[in-house]
Formats: structure tokens, sequence, C-alpha cells
């Protein structure tokens, strides 16, 4: 999955969010309603579609969606 | 990975009893309508059924299982009682002694406590199945459940709208089959701290600051008595351990998941309930719920589930069953095992 794709998809997953709002660039913990569940929506959704787990250390060192894929694919290797 | 096989156990009833006090998730206004909502959608809970004060755990059962005496006229021939909850009546004595006195059991009877929240309805069973198994003893209740909303405090967001009450009971025979259940049990103590309530006990005595509340961060606020609950550790144990538990067992067992007719998960949050779901590459239709009407009530859940979701199917049909409980500790555990027209019954407490 690209980066692209990952916003996209992430994106899609998140309630009330207008669609393009999510990028590779935005910090998604600013996201307009952002809680500590979506961290849990993150997590599950990276774990069915990447087979990785993120932990809280992941969620909590990372601020835009590239950060978060980047810790991905180093978790993949 | 601790594989076991018990034999010569069969399940024969299963009676669940929730408190008729309902808490909506809508009305919780600790958090905003936004989160409800939210909330409602990730983790699935819509309401809870909440035990007033005096009511304990053991009440809840004591209900669910002279139901159950009543209905088989067996308080007789009971041999062992095991009351499995952490949520005791007092710190001693074991509270499945005293269930023993209350439900007028005999006493030539076995009755022990085991210490353990959302895992123990599965140890519970293997515990009971290996006590059974011998044919020495011939009939056990297997008491399970928590009265969890004890120890959580409503200014606490990240615990309070997530228990409920219920307590079980689960009446198990020795049988002359070999009715093989099988089982995959685990424990990883490095977890505590992920759910744990950390004062009160001979670690952490009880002292006079017991009740003050201390604020955490913005919607967490709690005293030294409640639960403490880290969502994101349990998630990520949870994501991590359930699925390889559950196929770690099928292939130790030799058994196959085509041939399970359901899923019977605990009901931690159904977000995590789906990932495990989506894991085991398991259809939708083989994964009862309950955590949407009666939250997460520990070790509860599964027989809970299985009378409010499963009633016509185990009463009337042969059944091949996965259980997986999961959870504080950190402890988990699954089993595979049969059933045949097992009776259920799930009640509303009633004081009188």
């Amino acid at each position: 999955m690209s980066i692209e794709e990952f916003a996209t998809q992430l994106e899609s997953e998140f309630e009330d969010v207008e669609p393009g709002t999510i990028t590779p660039d935005t910090n998604y913990k600013k996201v307009n309603g952002w809680s500590s569940m979506h961290s849990l929506i993150i997590i599950a959704f990276v774990d069915v579609n990447f087979n990785v787990i993120l932990n809280g250390s992941d969620i909590k060192s990372s601020e835009t969606i590239r950060d978060l894929y980047s810790i991905i694919l180093e978790k993949s290797k | 990975m601790a594989y076991l096989k018990t034999s010569h156990s069969k399940i024969i009833a299963i009676s669940s009893c929730v408190p008729k006090r309902i808490e909506k998730t809508t009305d919780y206004h600790h958090i905003s309508s936004n989160e409800q909502e939210l909330f409602i959608k990730t983790v699935g809970i819509k309401e809870r059924r909440v035990a007033d004060d005096d009511v304990a755990c053991s009440d809840l059962c004591f209900a669910s299982a002279k139901s159950l005496i009543d209905k088989y006229n067996c308080a007789d021939e009971i041999d062992i009682v095991i009351f499995v909850s952490q949520s005791p009546d007092y710190y001693l004595p074991a509270t499945s002694i005293l269930l023993q006195n209350r439900l007028k059991l005999k006493k030539d009877c076995i009755a022990f406590d085991i210490n353990l929240g959302c895992s123990g309805y599965v140890y519970g069973l293997s515990v009971m199945s290996n006590l059974l198994q011998s044919g020495q003893l011939k009939k056990g209740l297997l008491l399970v459940g928590d009265k969890s909303t004890t120890s959580t405090n409503y200014k606490d967001k990240s615990s309070y709208p997530l228990f409920g009450d219920a307590g079980t009971a689960t009446l198990i025979d020795y049988t002359k089959d070999s009715n093989d259940w099988h089982f995959n049990l685990q424990s990883d103590g490095s977890g505590k701290n992920s759910i744990i309530i950390e004062h009160g006990q001979s670690r952490n005595p009880f002292d006079k600051t017991l009740d003050d509340m201390v604020d955490f961060e913005p919607g967490i606020s709690r005293s030294k008595r409640n639960l403490i609950l880290n969502g994101m550790d349990i998630f990520n144990f949870a994501l991590k351990e359930v699925a390889t538990n559950i196929n770690t067992l099928y292939e130790k067992s030799n058994l196959s998941k085509d041939n399970t007719d359901y899923f019977v998960l605990h009901q931690a949050n159904k977000l995590i309930n789906e990932s495990v779901r989506k894991k085991l590459k398991v259809e939708i239709e083989k994964v009862p719920y309950s955590i949407d009407v009666f939250g997460n009530t520990s070790s509860a859940s599964i027989p809970l589930t299985m009378c409010y979701k499963m009633k016509e199917e185990l009463q009337t049909k042969k059944l091949t069953l996965l259980m997986s409980g999961f959870g504080v500790g950190f402890s988990w555990g699954s089993v595979i095992l049969n059933t045949e027209n097992i009776y259920t019954n799930l009640l509303e407490y009633d004081r009188a």
C-alpha cells in the first residue's frame, strides 16, 4: 500500500472528516475531533492491513501520516 | 505454550444473571456526545448492566446457580464448586465456600476460588474438567463473574464506560464418553500494569489517602481504590497474542477452524474482537457479540454471550465451539470443545 493510499484509507476510518483532509503530511493528532480512541482505530487498521502492531510509543513519537508510514515500513522489515 | 487435553466432561447447562439497572453510553456525560458516538461505534458498547452498591458478584452467581440447581434438583449431587472472580465477597474466606453454604450443597464438596479476570471462564473449564475427568467426582458447578463497576471511577473515561456486571453458573458433569476438551493456556505477568488495582491488598495496604482523587489527564481522574486501565497496552497485547494462541491450539489439537461452528470470544472491545476475527479469517456470523448490551463483563462474558445469543442453537444442536478469554494479568487461553443440547438461561437479578 502506498503512502497516499494509506492516508486515504485511514481517512475513511475516521468519522466526520472531509475527503482530502488527511494527506501524508497531515499531523493526524490535530485532525478535528481527534481522540485517544482514534489511536486504537489506527493500530487496528495497521494490524489488519500491514500485519504490523504499533504500540503506544509509536503513536506518541509520530506526528504525521508519513511518520507513521515510516514506522510501519521499519517494523515490516 | 501450555497445551492440554482433558476428557470425560460435558457442559449440561449455563445460566447467566445480570442486574436490572441499565446505564447507556449516551447518558455518560463525562465525555462529549461526539466521543459517545465514537465510543459506541469503536468499542461497541451501547449500554451496560450495573449492580446496586449492596449487590455482590456472588449474588449474581448465586441466582444463576440456584436456577440450575432448582431445574435439575441436584443440590445433593454437586461435588465441586469453583468461583472464578476478581470481586470476591471478602478478603477472606473464599467466596466459593460461602456459596456452598448459601446454595445448601452437601459438605462433601470441594470449594475454592480462582482469582482471574477475562481469561477466567476458560481457565475455570480447564480446572473443572481436570477434576472431573477421573470419574471420582461426578458433578461440578463453575461460578464465574465480576462486579467490575465497584472498582471504576465515573471520572475516569478510560475505564468507567467499559464494564458491566454479571454472574454466571455452568453445570458440568462427568461423562463416560471421551469428549475431549483442548486447551491452550498462557500467562505474562510483565503486563500487570496494563489493568491493575494497585492498592488495598498486601503489596500496598489501605491508607488514609485511598479515596483521594488524583487528576491524571483530561477526562481521567481516579483514586487509589480504582481500576487503572491502559487501553493501548491491552489492545497491543490482544492483537499480538489472541489469534496466535487460537491458531496454535488448532495446530496442536489437529482440529480445524472450518469445522468450528462458533468462536465465542471474551467481549473486550468490538475493535479488538473484530481484529482478532479478521486475523483468524472467520466469518462474522460465527462470532457472536453481547458487548453492545452488556459491555465488558470480564470472566462472565463468554457464558453470558452464549446465553444471550446462542440459546436456540445450544439447546437444539451438536456444536463445536472455540472459546477464548484474554485480559488482566496478562492471562489468556482458549478451548475447543463439543456441546450437545445445553440448556441456557438468562436472568435479571431479583433481590427477592
